[in-house]
């Protein structure tokens, strides 16, 4: 098992979070968390930062550039049938 | 002709053979679905919310005259942003000529990110509130469109599509024809450095116990 600082710990943890550790980094990032309280709440904070920036507001296209799309759609198709 | 409702798109011969054949409804579908992400990746690179409409209009427009010459070396989404990430780019550079403030300027930065340092690992460990109300969801909103604003191109690009778009590795790693490594490095540091303003404005925000 490989041993890691708090700062390690957080410079690994998009890794640890995608699965591409490996095992000896894995346990040691998950020993180290679930004895330090302090990386276990940082981890918490990184899932919440992924969470919130999920749940920005829809976008559109506006109207007109949606219509102007469709329209070249269209053409496209009559020109080449 | 079907609908799309619920079940997400259907698989990739039949959307380009729907395409080829003019099947507007299924144009339609992916207009509707995949332009608001396009949208957000496009203002990764460029100034304006106006630059970033232009750059999907011609996205598009470049995706209907190609694709009776698409060939399936990667999926129809892959390609389609692609090139967006081409068009964008091209007119974030022609941009950056003419506005005094590149955007660009900041991608060759130190290693160091902003962001790592100030609103750092351990004076940031109070629980967080969870944005319950209305209100402060809102607000946080608001706070996370202008972090996205203030990473590095390449940084928010990468977090845009993952976290904010929801694509896999694989997606942005065949879209911006990256590395794995890089790829999470990239979203590594943004992540980073949208944590520490989170943890900044929670920190502003703390009610008195
Ligand atoms: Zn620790």
């Amino acid at each position: 098992m490989k041993r890691f600082t708090c700062d390690e710990l957080a410079e690994h943890l998009t890794a640890y979070l995608e699965d591409a550790l490996d095992q000896p980094s894995r346990d040691g990032m998950r020993a180290h968390l679930s004895c330090c309280e302090g990386c276990g709440r940082y981890l918490e904070q990184f899932r919440a930062t992924i969470k919130v920036l999920g749940d920005q507001p829809p976008e559109k296209l506006s109207a007109p550039v949606r219509d102007r799309l469709m329209s070249a759609f269209r053409e496209r198709h009559h020109r080449h049938p | 002709m079907g609908s799309f409702e619920g079940g997400g798109l259907p698989p990739d011969d039949i959307v380009v053979g729907a395409l080829r054949a003019g099947d507007e409804a299924m144009f339609a579908a992916l207009l509707d679905t995949w332009s608001r992400g396009m949208l957000r990746v496009a203002r990764s690179y460029v100034s304006t919310d106006h630059s970033a409409e232009e750059v999907v209009q011609d996205t598009w427009l470049a995706v209907i005259d190609g694709i009776d010459a698409f060939e399936a070396r990667a999926s129809v989404k892959t390609w389609v942003f692609r090139i967006l990430v081409n068009t964008a780019k091209k007119r974030g550079v022609r941009e950056s000529r003419t506005l005094p403030w590149s955007t660009f300027e900041r991608d060759g930065g130190p290693f160091t990110e902003f962001g790592e340092g100030r609103g750092g690992r351990f004076d940031g460990v109070a629980a967080w509130p969870t944005p319950e109300g209305e209100a402060l969801a809102a607000e946080v909103r608001v706070l996370i469109a202008e972090a996205l604003g203030r990473l590095p191109p390449r940084q928010r690009v990468v977090i845009t599509l993952r976290d904010v778009e929801g694509c896999s590795s694989d997606e942005v790693c065949e879209i911006l024809e990256i590395s794995a490594a890089n790829q999470r490095v990239l979203l590594h540091r943004a992540r980073t450095a949208v944590r520490g303003w989170l943890a900044d404005y929670y920190e502003s925000v703390k009610q008195p116990e």
